[in-house]
């Protein structure tokens, strides 16, 4: 059987670019989601013509995504996203809205629990796909999102 | 969200890895679908022409890293209003041939040395590739030519004068030709 041919790589970027960019503001916050954003795409875009199967673009892009988020914290010294941020956007002159306020506590989860949670809440991935993305099980990413929840209720009560 | 985008086009195009770029351009035919390689101009839509389609054909035979980058197609789209207005003769753009080889890609050669007001018939395109017989192929080729308007495939004519065929259509061919001065009386057939 032939694989899928591999469609025109604008047709990911129109279908997947707003996703991507709303993943990466979860998962780095808004300063670090632009260049990691077009670290994503240029990997993405690297690699494209090898990509042997074209069945799920999508997941294959958030992986990537993720891997550049867990980049982005490492090269800043694995340091979680600092606290000075999350003030900046309680500063502002308009009330954050709460969209704002929640991405903003998910972006101060740990990295495993903060990808897990702006997988399945930003781009809506089932958990099989969590996994997938995250390089571990099924369980594991249960997990991760479930104490990423916990967290987050804790942090927004 | 754009910003992000255009930076990504311009970094795409640094890194070498705009394999194919294209752009849609205004004519007074409709819109046309313009498509180039590092190479050169490798693809032009013509307006009754699926863009969507000839874009996965593109990503199938050229390569999938086919991106939507129209400063890459300025030059091409800057020559195509000048022909249309009248004020341009001989397009000056690299040509990418790769969608076609063997006796289409010796006709399509020859098409391009048609001079703009001058027509050629399929007998005489035929005879310019290396085979007189093959009149009927050389239509084919013709007919499957990647890049139409500027190789000039409604330049050729059945013998006789009678219009021949046109993936454009019909009243296109017609349109260009009567622009670049080359109709006579009575088009019909």
């Amino acid at each position: 059987m032939l694989a899928a041919a591999l469609p025109p790589f604008q047709a990911l970027l129109d279908d997947y670019a707003g996703e991507v960019m709303a993943v990466l503001r979860g998962a780095v916050g808004r300063d670090g989601a632009e260049d990691c954003f077009q670290e994503t795409f240029l990997a993405a875009l690297r690699a494209y013509p090898g990509l042997e199967d074209a069945r799920n673009l999508r997941g294959w892009l958030l992986t990537i995504a993720h891997r550049k988020a867990i980049d982005h914290h490492r090269a800043r010294g694995r340091r979680p996203v600092p606290v000075a941020e999350v003030a900046e956007v309680a500063v502002e002159d308009a009330p954050p809205g709460r969209d704002d306020a929640l991405w903003a506590a998910v972006g101060a989860l740990p990295p495993k629990q903060r990808a897990a949670v702006a997988l399945r809440f930003g781009s809506d991935l089932p958990h099989a796909e969590i996994a997938a993305a995250l390089g571990c099980s099924p369980e594991a990413a249960r997990r991760s999102l479930h104490e990423g929840i916990k967290r987050l209720r804790k942090e927004l009560a | 969200m754009k910003t992000a985008i255009d930076n990504l086009r311009a970094r795409a195009a640094e890194e070498g890895l705009l394999d194919v770029a294209y752009a849609t351009a205004d004519s007074p035919f409709g819109t046309l679908l313009l498509a180039r390689t590092p190479r050169g101009l490798v693809r032009v839509g013509l307006p009754n022409q699926d863009a969507d389609e000839l874009l996965v054909d593109l990503a199938a035979r050229v390569s999938p890293r086919v991106l939507e980058a129209p400063a890459e197609l300025d030059e091409a789209r800057r020559e195509l209003d000048l022909y249309f207005e009248g004020r341009l003769d001989r397009f000056d753009l690299p040509l990418d041939w790769q969608l076609s080889d063997g006796f289409r890609l010796r006709v399509l050669r020859a098409i391009a040395r048609i001079p703009y007001g001058e027509t050629r018939s399929y007998t005489e395109m035929a005879t310019a590739a290396g085979n007189e017989r093959a009149v009927r192929a050389a239509g084919s080729a013709c007919g499957s030519n990647p890049i139409p308007l500027v190789v000039p495939c409604h330049r050729v004519l059945r013998t006789g004068g009678a219009l021949g065929g046109y993936g454009g259509g019909l009243p296109m061919k017609q349109a260009l030709l009567q622009m670049e001065g080359t109709l006579d009386g009575n088009p019909s057939g």
